[in-house]
């Protein structure tokens, strides 16, 4: 494995022997339910496999999430917090599975966190120096493509309600959530595929049930684990 | 090489800069007292004191769950939470902004700590360079001492234990400072700090810094509106 840039101090990359799969895709685009089908999938087919996620670090999950609930978060703030949380995972929980050989299935990964940056105005320049030299590029990265019409479809189902911030409603697109959301997602639909591009990552179709979605995953899957 | 702007917001920014023991905070305390007193608009700001962050910091440090990585980077999300909030909004309304550590402190511990300088630099990159930046310099075996003389239990990564330097907090922390010192050293040019020596007594030390404020601000600009 590799890091995109400089890598973080004293990590031996050539002592990771796991693989790291990436989802990607926005809120309700069903990435957790792919995720959780192909943990079954590998550990049936004996491979041990983690799952990590954003905001879920030991060191500022609960402090993140709180600042979340405030009035008072800025975006650099919001930008390095989030990087803290990544990077604490990365280091406390995503190396040591690589380096015990785990599969790690990532749901979301620093391209999400780029892309939403990137939205709401952030230095690409400075986003992508930040995150290089932090993280590991991955054996593969699958984006689930859903429409935004579709996203609100699942995201009512889920909790009846849209996030205000997967809703972009801090930078005040519309004082209407329906409306913001939809632009909000609109943006990071384009700002996904300026990344994806860069990072070549595969686009699959998430306008389609779960199971066939995880058919498609699986078979694209198949060839990292015997390497 | 990453570069770091400079303002043109009405307000004036001052840093104060200097090891652990090297007095900077009686002399920033001492140069808001004196502000505060001649009626000037003035705020002040300490470095890891984000009421939004610091909790995490704090858990971070007392169960030992930081890398030079995170270290760094929680350090920069406390710093950017005062700076969006505070520093940047208040240099735009006039203030004179007294900052007690400014990102140098993390240029010269995180890349100690084994963070690469020019990473550390752009992650600071969208904070502005203040107008002046005293850096108290001091033997770091005399800053050293004033430290240990008075408080017997050094904290972890205060001590620099992460850096593996000595299983003895006290030789640990005298190493440590050292290589701080280093760092700092090498910043004086780079970021045009303003040296004072720190051996000096505390009101000669302070006399010195008022007048360089008077000289080189326009201190009458930033008197509050009776």
């Amino acid at each position: 494995m590799r890091f995109y840039g400089k890598g973080l101090p004293k990590c031996q990359v050539n002592e990771l022997t796991g693989k790291l799969i990436v989802i990607e895709g926005t809120d309700g685009s069903g990435r957790s339910t792919q995720v959780r089908l192909l943990t079954e999938w590998l550990e049936g087919r004996g491979f041990a496999t983690v799952n990590v996620g954003l905001k879920r670090s030991t060191l500022v999950s609960m402090e993140l999430e709180q600042a979340m609930q405030g009035n008072t978060l800025s975006p650099i703030t919001l930008s390095l917090f989030y990087a803290t949380d990544f990077a604490d995972q990365l280091e406390n929980n995503i190396i040591p599975a690589l380096k015990a050989g785990f599969i790690v299935l990532a749901d979301r990964y620093i391209y999400t966190l780029m892309a939403r940056d990137l939205v709401r105005g952030g230095n690409p320049e400075w986003l992508k120096k930040i995150y290089s030299a932090i993280s590991l590029v991955p054996d593969a990265v699958f984006y689930l493509d859903v429409s935004p019409r579709y996203l609100i479809d699942r995201n009512f189902r889920k909790k009846s309600t849209l996030d205000y911030w997967e809703s972009g409603m801090d930078i005040r697109l519309s004082r209407d959530i329906f409306d913001s959301f939809i632009r909000f997602q609109r943006k990071l639909k384009a700002e996904f595929s300026r990344l994806q591009k860069e990072y070549n990552f595969a686009v699959i179709n998430g306008n389609r049930a779960p199971k066939a979605i995880a058919l498609d995953l699986q078979k694209r899957i198949e060839p990292i684990l015997g390497s | 090489m990453v570069k770091i702007q400079k303002h043109n917001a009405a307000g004036c920014l001052i840093a104060v800069e200097g090891l652990d023991g090297s007095g900077k905070s009686t002399q920033i305390y001492l140069l808001k007292r004196w502000l505060e007193i001649e009626h000037y608009k003035v705020f002040f700001t300490e470095w890891n004191s984000s009421l939004m962050v610091k909790n995490a910091t704090k858990k971070g440090k007392t169960r030992q769950l930081l890398t030079p990585t995170t270290f760094s980077l929680i350090h920069s999300t406390d710093f950017a939470d005062r700076y969006e909030r505070q520093i940047w909004p208040l240099l735009r309304a006039g203030y004179i902004v007294l900052a007690d550590r400014y990102f140098f402190t993390a240029f010269a511990r995180d890349v100690v700590r084994g963070c690469d300088p020019e990473w550390v630099k752009t992650i600071y990159s969208f904070a502005v360079q203040p107008d002046i930046t005293f850096y108290f310099q001091i033997d770091p075996k005399i800053a050293a001492g004033r430290i240990l003389e008075g408080r017997p239990s050094l904290k972890y990564f205060e001590a620099g234990m992460d850096l593996n330097l000595s299983s003895d907090p006290y030789e640990s922390f005298r190493l440590f400072q050292g290589q701080i010192y280093e760092a700092y050293h090498n910043m004086i040019d780079e970021f045009n700090f303003t040296v004072i020596d720190a051996t000096q007594t505390v009101n000669k030390q302070q006399q010195l810094v008022r007048q360089i404020l008077r000289e080189k601000i326009d201190l009458p600009a930033y008197k509050e509106k009776m």
